[in-house]
């Protein structure tokens, strides 16, 4: 669709990054763009370098060499908060939600709304009504339903904690949203509903980077699919059946298109 | 045409888990129901074991002596202090934090109260300093632990406990000192003859309406300022108020510094009193007030706890020891008794914890 036209500026590409550890090369001049609207899986083995990648993406990280452009423009993105201003949010595994607070605290922690703001922000008022609506109009959108809206994140299962996680990633007009293995503690059924999710992030127009070791999840969602190893892109192709043997090949390191 | 077909299988596994999930949510709502009022029980299980306390005493003494207007003024005068430092407490182990210091904290409050009061003869003067320097002794405790990066608060404030307690004994010359401004003897020992009950001279201690307010201030800061939202968040998960970019940092001083200033407030409700500064009115102090919010619900692992609740764990611990003495049990038996009330409400919190599981699994399988 709209991703597939040549024409369009992407949201996000990032050309030549390089990341050195010490002598260890982590990322070895690597190319990835991202449009709106558009799923991007990231496969490869443990160790490829996805995980560099990402975090260098999202401010972890710096990097040594290459560029990082957002619609166009080349950015600097020096802390996981100036990421989170160009509107690149990351989810990561172990979800960073906050357990003892409800999903409203959980979407505005560090960017609660409130006033007057003359005072010191840790003295304004917490407008409590208005965070709650604003969550309850995102959840819908997301149609993420939640059996108690005011119970702690704590008393959730792992896909409900998982929604609201991935929810809060996009509840502030980001245009990126990398998910770091997003089913990994979930079990299938939850699996299959964050997936959901996932393609509805895409309905509304989010570029999305899905880090992913199911193949069948890749396949389900994704739109293109760039496979790495030993820090460099080894390959990209659109993330469909036919290209299924192509991939696996890729991310085991056979040359050719040898299936195993 | 390969892409359209990828997609439906995995819509159809989609579609097939969110399709009952909606025809089930009433059914199974009732499921969960028993698990939440179980759960909205242990919530208030602090205030159940208080009612529990009150009533017992109240059939158990002669006379319904623990029940007259005169006790239970006593009662609310003598646990104040304790009240105020455990709200004190009770924001420092929000954030994982502990504040060892507070009991000579509160020792070196009563001291500097009536030393300052005795040289200078000035009320505001006394006060002023006795708040000014609990509110250092916090904000020294904050920055030992940021800035001296100090690897747990357990040991910066150890290291103020023993340095205010020696303060407080030098200040004082070892020595009780005697006298305090109006202002602290009216609201620490005075009783509001306004409110009908005991005769012209009053029963309810002015020292619980600055308990009262200090609740109320406290109670602002938690649920209603973006301060306590913070507070909170840092206490729930360390790591992730780092990843959203929250002032860790200045949200664990300002605990600290909140604590400090609970410490010389309790202090000068002390001084009321007894109309007196001893240097020793504090030692072990620190333990009832971390006893208090531990009765009342708070977690050592942060993030959980309210000030209604630390208030009702003072108050159990002050009911506990007048009403020991009333039935006329040996004191040395109060603090056994002491320790069997704090066994009994963590277990309260053992429970609570597994039925939380309970719901979070039934959640998992409705959804």
């Amino acid at each position: 669709m709209t991703a597939e036209t040549i024409v369009a500026t992407p949201v996000l590409a990032v050309s030549g990054a390089t990341k050195l550890f010490g002598a260890v090369v982590a990322l070895d001049g690597v190319d990835l763009e991202v449009h709106a609207g558009e799923v991007l899986a990231l496969l490869g083995d443990n160790g490829a370098g996805k995980s560099t990648l990402i975090k260098c993406i999202s401010g972890v990280h710096k990097l040594d060499k290459g560029e990082i452009r957002i619609d166009g423009a080349p950015v600097h993105i020096s802390s996981a908060i100036s990421a989170r201003e160009f509107g690149i949010e990351t989810v990561y595994q172990d979800l960073a939600l906050f357990d003892n607070l409800n999903p409203t605290a959980n979407f505005f922690a560090g960017r609660e709304v409130a006033g007057p703001a003359w005072l010191p922000r840790g003295l304004q008022w917490l407008n409590q009504r208005g965070m709650t609506t604003r969550t309850r109009e995102l959840l819908d959108r997301l149609q993420v339903r939640l059996p108690d809206f005011e119970a702690d994140v704590a008393l959730m299962s792992g896909g409900q904690r998982q929604a609201v996680a991935v929810a809060r990633a996009v509840a502030f007009s980001s245009k990126v949203v990398i998910l770091d293995e997003p089913t990994a503690a979930l079990g299938l059924r939850e699996s299959a509903r964050v997936l959901e999710l996932v393609l509805r992030l895409k309905e509304n127009g989010v570029a999305v980077i899905l880090i992913s070791h199911s193949m069948d999840q890749v396949l389900s969602v994704a739109d293109r699919a760039m496979v790495m190893r030993r820090g460099r892109k080894i390959g990209e192709a659109l993330a469909n059946h036919e290209n299924q043997e192509q991939l696996v090949s890729w991310i085991v390191g056979a040359r050719g298109d040898v299936a195993i | 045409m390969p892409e359209g077909l990828s997609t439906p299988p995995a819509v159809e596994p989609v579609a097939s888990a969110t399709g009952p999930s909606s025809v089930n949510a009433s059914s199974d709502k009732d499921e969960s129901t028993p698990i939440k009022l179980a759960l909205l029980a242990l919530k208030g299980g602090p205030l159940f074991m208080l009612l529990f306390m009150v009533i017992f005493l109240w059939f158990g003494t002669d006379h319904h002596l623990f029940w007259s207007f005169g006790n239970i003024g006593n009662v609310l005068e003598q646990s104040a202090g304790v009240c105020v430092i455990a709200m004190g407490q009770l924001l420092v182990i929000l954030t994982r934090g502990i504040d060892l210091s507070i009991g000579s904290n509160v020792s070196l409050a009563c001291v500097v109260c009536t030393v300052v009061f005795k040289h200078s003869h000035s009320p505001l003067l006394s006060i002023g300093v006795t708040l000014l320097i609990g509110l250092l002794l916090g904000l020294i405790n904050g920055l030992l632990l940021v800035k001296g990066r100090l690897p747990h608060p357990f040991i910066a404030t150890l290291a103020t406990l023993s340095i205010a307690a020696g303060a407080a004994l030098i200040i004082a010359h070892g020595s009780t000192q005697l006298g305090a401004p109006w202002i602290v003897d009216k609201l620490g020992g005075g009783r509001i003859s306004q409110i009908p009950g005991h005769g012209p001279v009053g029963w309810f201690p002015f020292a619980a309406v600055v308990v009262i307010v200090f609740a109320i201030v406290c109670w602002v800061i938690l649920r209603k300022l973006v301060w306590g939202r913070w507070i909170y968040a840092v206490g729930g998960s360390p790591e992730a108020a780092v990843r959203t970019g929250l002032p860790v940092n200045k949200v664990l001083i300002s605990v600290y510094v909140m604590s400090g200033l609970s410490g010389a407030i309790g202090g000068m409700l002390f001084v009321g009193t007894a109309n007196a500064g001893s240097p020793f009115t504090g030692v072990g102090m620190e333990l009832n007030a971390i006893a208090a919010v531990i009765i009342g619900g708070g977690s050592f692992l942060g993030g959980r706890g309210r000030v209604i609740n630390a208030l009702t764990g003072a108050l159990i611990i002050g009911v506990l020891h007048n009403g020991l003495n009333l039935v006329g049990v040996n004191p040395n038996w109060q603090q056994i008794a002491t320790g069997i009330v704090i066994v009994l409400a963590v277990e309260l919190d053992v429970i609570r914890a597994y039925v939380e599981n309970r719901f979070r699994n039934l959640q998992a399988r409705i959804t």
